[in-house]
């Protein structure tokens, strides 16, 4: 196998919360620019398995490289993953105590020593592009959710990361505000910046995965292209799955 | 199927806003309350009218010798002429504008801390303030005359070590906390002994220990100021429940604050520094000036080992013999000054709490 442009490679993957086997050997390779959609019933390990490739999580078993660093726990390496990957979170975690462009330059400033006036500049060129940059002095709390995913959104990009992760960045937003955040997350996507998400949005997944990873108790059950992976579920517990969340 | 038509907003009834309804709503709620109330009212008519005719009506202010003392009121001419003692205790009258200056310095290190945004610059002049209060308050350089610490008293040394015992005792509790909360076990087991071994013990005992057992175990010939002893002891004891608040705070703070960091990449101290302690503090600012005040308080304490505070001073001005008897009116006029410190602190506490409010506004 060529993994030449592998930019994740995750081999034999496992990982225990004390007694409880949460990921069953997890094996995945991601190329560059590409779009994985990762989808699968709650608590089936989607989200352990996205938070330990920027070591959120720890793992017991296999091995984890991204862009040819392997992630141990030494802290250095930890640091070069985590400044190439950003993280988009379900419930936004934005810091309530910085405004919205301090929470944007925080990074830049302390981690990559940006001079002030360029991140801030940066910071307001993101905000631009997701749309909220009239609300650069607000603080997180006055917007709404859908515009504080934004803002994340934003807050992620302003590393210039090469890998992005989502970890269901829809699932805590009430519904008129699911597709501002997904239209930001299209537009993303075709920029061609490698992205790993998980989410129950399958319209996203039909429009822009290369890939849909279908997962349940702590394992990779199924993987495909999105035109097969919905047309042509193979397995009982993906067409049992698809059945429960497309009936509506 | 029906369509309705949108409804105007229209301003609330009158019996729902206004004096009445106040009254009504906080005082005269139910026969309880009311009663409550009334008797509340009994109380204050029972207790304000003679105090203000024994403070006030029947006091003495002017004049400087007992012979003033005419009335059958307070006798304000003792505080008054004790006043230098109550201020200062026994610091020389001539070097007593070293002690003026320090005060009118703090008022310009607060005014330049409103046009600081940043905090270091601001723990830097904190800390060259504190340096420069202390050759003025001591002495020993520049051609000041040193002025011994037994020489301190009053007000000034209550300032002193209950001002000591919060700057200290902020950062130490800060990295107690910090230890508290840490995953490495040696680290978290050294703080968690030190806060619990300290909270068990009460002040009083820190202080003995401070001043009477510390000193058998230097060699014979060193010593070591009274009062720096009393100052690390209170610095010492106060970190301990600092901690313990910050804790509170720290307990505050929602994972997903400490996973946001580590993903932008912040290193362990920027991620504590940056994120968590600034949303910590917020949460503990109306316990931290609980602590504060308590602290205040408390340096009453140094007392016992020999130091004569502003409470303190009551005891020294009343046993002397010209002055006999006006005890009274020394304790209700510490008490004043006690109150309008510790009151100062509360206001600034909510100030504090106002203007980091980063909630809807």
């Amino acid at each position: 196998m060529d993994n030449k442009n592998d930019v994740i490679e995750i081999k034999n993957l496992n990982k225990w919360y004390g007694d409880f086997h949460v990921l069953k050997d997890i094996n995945l390779n991601v190329k560059k620019g590409e779009i994985i959609v990762v989808a699968g019933p709650s608590g089936s390990g989607k989200s352990t398995l996205i938070r330990c490739i920027n070591y959120l999580e720890q793992f017991q078993e296999g091995q984890i490289v991204v862009n040819d660093v392997e992630l141990t726990d030494d802290v250095k390496k930890i640091k070069a993953i985590r400044e190439d990957v950003a993280m988009v979170f379900q419930h936004f975690n934005l810091f309530p105590h910085l405004s919205i462009v301090d929470n944007l330059t925080l990074a830049p400033i302390w981690v990559k020593n940006t001079p002030k006036k360029e991140a801030i500049n940066t910071a307001m060129e993101f905000l631009e592009r997701v749309g909220i940059a009239d609300q650069a002095k607000k603080y997180p709390n006055q917007l709404s959710g859908g515009q504080q995913q934004r803002v994340a959104i934003a807050r992620s990009l302003c590393k210039n990361p090469s890998i992005m992760l989502f970890d269901e960045p829809t699932s805590a937003l009430d519904p008129e505000m699911i597709s501002e955040v997904l239209d930001v997350m299209i537009e993303l996507a075709q920029e061609k910046r490698t992205m790993v998400c998980v989410t129950h949005e399958m319209g996203f997944a039909k429009k822009v995965a290369d890939r849909v990873i279908f997962m349940e108790a702590g394992q990779i059950i199924e993987e495909n292209t999105p035109e097969e992976f919905f047309e042509n579920p193979q397995s009982d517990r993906l067409k049992l799955f698809l059945s429960q969340i497309l009936s509506h | 199927m029906a369509v309705y038509n949108k409804v105007e907003t229209r301003e609330a009834p009158s019996n729902s806003k206004g004096m009445v309804y106040w009254l009504r709503a906080n005082l005269f709620s139910t026969p309880l309350n009311s009663a409550m109330t009334i008797l509340g009212i009994a109380f204050l008519f029972w207790v304000i009218p003679p105090f203000i005719k024994w403070s006030i009506i029947d006091a003495n202010f002017a004049g400087s010798t007992r012979a003033d003392c005419t009335g059958d009121g307070a006798c304000w001419v003792f505080v008054r002429a004790k006043m230098d003692m109550f201020m200062y205790g026994f610091y020389p009258e001539v070097e007593r504008w070293r002690i003026h200056l320090t005060y009118a310095l703090f008022f310009v290190v607060i005014a330049s801390f409103k046009y600081l945004k940043q905090a270091m610059p601001k723990i830097i002049i904190a800390i060259i303030y504190f340096i420069i209060a202390f050759i003025l308050i001591r002495g020993g350089f520049f051609g000041l005359e040193t002025i011994d610490t037994n020489k301190w008293g009053g007000l000034m040394l209550t300032i002193v070590v209950s001002s000591v015992g919060i700057v200290c005792s902020f950062p130490l509790g800060i990295i107690l906390a910090f230890g508290r909360a840490s995953k490495l076990p040696i680290i978290k087991s050294v703080s968690v002994t030190y806060i619990e071994f300290i909270r068990g013990v009460p002040l009083i005992t820190i202080l003995f220990m401070s001043s009477v057992i510390l000193p058998l175990f230097f060699p014979e010939g060193v010593t070591f100021d009274k009062l720096l002893r009393a100052l690390i002891g209170i610095t010492l004891f106060q970190a301990a429940y600092i901690a313990e608040v910050i804790r509170g705070g720290l307990q505050s703070i929602p994972s997903g604050q400490y996973e946001a960091a580590d993903a932008v990449g912040l290193s362990y101290w920027q991620k504590m520094l940056l994120v968590i302690l600034p949303q910590a503090l917020k949460v503990a600012i109306p316990n931290l000036v609980g602590s504060f005040i308590a602290l205040f308080q408390d340096t009453t304490l140094v007392l016992i080992i020999g130091l004569f505070d502003l409470l303190a001073m009551v005891q020294v001005t009343g046993s002397d013999s010209h002055w006999l008897g006006f005890e009274t009116e020394g304790y209700v006029f510490v008490t004043l000054i006690f109150w309008v410190f510790c009151y100062s602190m509360s206001v600034y506490s909510k100030s504090l709490e106002k203007r980091f409010n980063t909630n809807l506004k």
